[in-house]
């Protein structure tokens, strides 16, 4: 087993974790942060889409010994405690999630393109988000919702 | 309970609140299959055949039991003996027997103290096959010299001298079919054929069971149908079915293919041999290899046609593989593609055909798309040979109200002119064109599904309601049903909270399917909030002294009616509920019963196609969905079914495929290749919801999640048909096959 440091939305773990254990299974398994899901396992579906050091990634293809030292974000960690993130609000909103086991993937994808890119063309939605799998939407109304997320962000500040 | 004509003026109905499990939803917090746990829980794997068809010789699981951390290994002996019909079909399939009949068809099972551990016990578990001939293709599975895939499935319907792998056959139709192609003046008949496609819902299957030595479990899983797999489980495991309750748990997309039972029986017959509880998240390459797929199909449609446009005749054989096991969904198949057209003469023969495949699964309209695809092209065809407009030659061939349905019975109240005419008038079909695209024109028909069902309604002291459904909520259905409590009760939308009890808590409901939540529980819920309020009427009758039938209900309050108007004020749901205790107890309403009238559901898509011409790849540009509802309760899920229908069309049409290799094994068991459209590969796809009220329903619902899918990939295909130049007869249309018909064309 290999211990592993780790901060996950902004809280300090201590894990013994197996060498082949995935950060997702960590998260869900270890630290009972069921957010982040498994679509996949082999990164195609982006639903367990977690923020790695800000960076995006699908944490079934990174190692939980590759967190050390790292600072993790998942979905249950986007919101300002009783405040939704915008991109949470303007989800509901929109009605742009169905079956809603995407949705976590994807509303840490988008707040990592909101972060760099304040203000993206649908197609620069498209684009970021071509990486987390949704079967119920079509993915109208969650290009919409971002937009829309998106544009109260820029006249919030 | 019939539609109310005079129902107007909706206060709630028609509006776009917030659902109610939407924080859960974006906040991580919603539960779904595989995110609980149970003290002491085991993980479980399941060990599946790599051959398309083998005799299991052996299996001997004594290196994998004694392998670290395995506490169960379970095969075919742990399960009920002696079932029939449907069930031992389930079981076989489930678990096999003496044959393995594909490529990723069970035939053993571990739970050990880890996932990991499991997974490397798996590979300690050693099977010996015999390989026996197989095969995959539904033509080349019919044809003389075939391997019998199970002699003697057949049942009295298949026609005498076909192969033992057709099983079934449907044949219906009205009038003389030849006598209508010698009135036509142009007659098109051609083969059609799609591929398998995946429902490809994003949550594996998973569950958590415990089935302890006295037979009594508990399961939590996520399905479509919760009564449905207690039962299934039950006979599987030859316990009494009400020893076992089952929780739906949210759902992570089903689209049909979780109204089948796979993996819980196997997860209850560990727990029972473990004596612990036991989880089972199947792997995505499980998922494609061992559930879902759709029927592929090899379908044949002649139809023939007058230079007005008049359709003098049809015919088709629409031939469906549905894997391993009889019940692909070749009767819907035949009856829905030529639903749309009233027919004088019309004639539709299905046939169900055995392959070494995964036993197939219910997807959005069983059967309807690929039957659409082949007769909306052949229309198309005939409309661009004999210069016609695709929507007027619709209209003028329609089904309508009284019109006899190429499958037998008239017509009720139908939406099928109304899309049309709404299709006409959209600027999207007025739009002009971009050089060397096209446009496609497609209907789609789909029965709908009304089934048992249950609903209660429990009054709190403070007057906000419980609402308790057994239909687990597969798109936002929680929603819907707390508008139809409120408007019925007068009171707030979030006055209502709505739960999807678990079997122990209702009376039998059966699985969310057939479009028919919105419809059916929707219906309940109405039924049971009007039980309520006769119940709140009669106790403001005896607090006022008065008869019963003399109390109305309004905006939430009773209110003395006739000879005693305006002798009490009203009073509130508030203040009858905050009594009741003192008044006679509990206030609770409720239905039970299989309603009559999920009113059938019409559909006319619109699609702009470009192909370019050096890669053969295909862009869909625009997308309009027009679809009779009957009536919208939230219409922005409405609205959702028709763009995810369309979407999960749009893949089908295009890029999704089961590929099987010479060996008969799937080469395509993940998200990467097995390519589902991605964000970037679609545009915004417009919407109109038309509501032609459907007679069955208090509010005039119909359900719409399914009738979505059945235009597009015809729709799709006559679009690309048209911007390429050449007509698409097999789906999915990938760029390899356009540029070869392309290139046959030059």
């Amino acid at each position: 087993m290999i211990h592993v440091s780790t901060t996950v939305n902004g809280d300090a773990h201590e894990l013994l974790c197996d060498p082949r254990e995935t950060l997702l299974d960590a998260l869900r398994d270890r630290l009972e942060l069921t957010g982040a899901k498994e679509g996949c396992g082999t990164g195609d579906c982006g639903a367990c889409t977690v923020l790695l050091d800000e960076r995006p990634v699908c944490s079934c293809l990174v190692l939980a010994a590759e967190a050390e030292g790292q600072e993790v974000r998942t979905v249950e960690g986007i919101a300002d405690g009783e405040d939704l993130h915008p991109l949470q609000r303007k989800f509901i909103e929109h009605a742009a999630l169905q079956c809603g086991i995407c949705t976590p993937g994807i509303l840490v994808a988008a707040k990592a393109l909101l972060e760099r890119n304040p203000d993206p063309s649908e197609t620069e939605v498209r684009y970021w988000l071509a990486g987390n799998l949704c079967r119920c939407t079509g993915y109208d109304k969650i290009i919409r919702a971002v937009l829309d997320a998106a544009s109260e962000m820029r006249e919030a500040t | 309970m019939a539609f109310d004509e005079e129902t107007n003026g909706f206060k709630v109905v028609g509006t776009r609140p917030d659902r109610p499990d939407g924080i859960d939803k974006v906040t991580g917090r919603a539960r779904f299959g595989a995110d609980v746990t149970a003290p002491g829980m085991l993980h479980a794997v399941i060990i599946r055949s790599p051959h398309a068809h083998a005799r299991i010789v052996k299996i001997n699981s004594s290196k994998a039991e004694a392998a670290p951390g395995v506490k169960a290994v379970v095969t075919r002996a742990d399960f009920a003996e002696g079932l029939e019909g449907e069930n031992w079909n389930i079981l076989e399939n489930l678990m096999a027997g003496e044959y393995a009949l594909y490529d990723g068809h069970a035939v053993a099972a571990i739970a050990a103290t880890s996932s990991l551990a499991a997974r490397d016990a798996a590979r300690l578990v050693e099977v010996e096959y015999e390989m026996l001939p197989h095969v995959t293709d539904v033509d080349d599975a019919m044809q003389e010299g075939a391997p019998v895939i199970r002699a003697g499935a057949a049942d009295g319907s298949v026609p005498a001298g076909m192969h033992p792998n057709v099983v079934r056959c449907h044949d219906s139709g009205h009038g003389d079919p030849e006598e209508g192609f010698a009135e036509a003046d142009l007659v098109i008949e051609e083969r059609f054929t799609t591929e398998a496609t995946h429902q490809g819902y994003i949550e594996p299957h998973a569950c958590l069971g415990t089935l302890g030595p006295d037979g009594r479990g508990e399961l939590w899983c996520c399905t479509q149908g919760h009564w449905n797999v207690q039962k299934v489980c039950a006979a599987l495991l030859d316990i009494e079915t009400s020893k076992l309750r089952v929780t739906a748990s949210e759902i992570g997309g089903g689209f049909g293919g979780k109204t089948a039972v796979f993996i819980e029986p196997v997860a209850l017959a560990l727990s029972r041999k473990a004596n612990r509880p036991v989880k089972l998240v199947m792997p995505r390459a499980d998922v494609f290899r061992a559930t879902g797929p759709t029927a592929s199909t090899s379908m044949d449609v002649k139809i023939g046609m007058k230079k007005d446009g008049t359709i003098t005749g049809a015919s088709g054989v629409f031939r469906c593989q549905g894997g391993a096991f009889p019940g692909a969904p070749m009767e819907f198949t035949a009856m829905c593609g030529f639903a749309p057209y009233a027919l004088k003469h019309v004639r539709q023969i299905g046939y169900d055909v055995m392959t070494n495949r995964p036993k197939q699964a219910a997807y959005r309209a069983p059967g309807s798309p690929m039957a659409a695809f082949a007769v909306e092209s052949v229309i198309d065809e005939l409309c661009n040979r004999l210069g016609l407009d695709p929507i007027d030659v619709r209209l003028k061939n329609a089904s309508r109200e009284g019109t006899k349905a190429n499958f037998g019975p008239s017509w009720d109240r139908i939406g099928l002119v109304e899309t049309l005419e709404a299709a006409k008038e959209h600027p999207h079909f007025s739009a002009p064109l971009a050089e060397g695209a096209g446009r496609g024109i497609s209907c789609g028909f789909w029965f709908n599904h009304a089934g048992e069902t249950a609903v209660q309604l429990a009054l709190s002291e403070d007057g906000t309601v419980q609402l308790s459904v057994g239909t687990p909520d597969i798109g936002g259905s929680r929603a819907s049903m707390c508008m139809m409590a409120a408007e019925e009760l007068g009171i707030p939308y979030e006055d209502v909270r709505t739960t999807v009890a678990d079997t122990a808590t209702l009376g039998y409901n059966e699985i969310s399917h057939g479009s028919r939540v919105t419809y059916a529980s929707g219906l309940a819920t109405i039924e049971a909030a009007r039980d309520t309020v006769k119940k709140l009427c009669k106790r403001a009758a005896d607090k006022w002294g008065i008869d019963a039938e003399a109390v109305e209900w309004r905006e939430g309050c009773a209110i003395p009616s006739g000879p005693n108007a305006g002798d009490f004020d009203p009073m509130p749901i508030k203040e009858i509920a905050g009594r009741m205790g003192q008044t006679g107890g509990p206030i609770v309403g409720h239905f039970e019963a299989t309603p009559e009238g999920a009113g059938v559901s019409f559909a006319t898509h619109i699609v702009d196609a470009e192909v370019d011409r050096e890669t053969g790849a295909t862009t869909v540009t625009r997308y309009t969905v027009v679809q009779d509802a009957g009536k919208a309760i939230h219409p922005s899920y409405v609205e959702g079914q028709y763009q995810g229908g369309a979407a999960q069309g749009i893949g089908w049409a295009l890029n999704e495929e089961y590929i099987y290799d010479e060996d008969g094994r799937l080469q395509n068991a993940g998200f990467l290749d097995y390519r589902i459209p991605v964000a970037s590969d679609l545009p915004m796809i417009d919407t109109v919801i038309v509501e032609v009220p459907n007679p069955g329903h208090p509010y005039g619902v119909r359900g719409v999640g399914e009738t979505s899918i059945c235009p597009p990939l015809a729709a799709i295909a006559n679009a690309v048909s048209n911007a390429a130049g050449v007509r698409m007869q097999d789906l999915p249309m990938r760029p390899s096959r356009i540029l070869e018909a392309l290139k046959a064309r030059s």
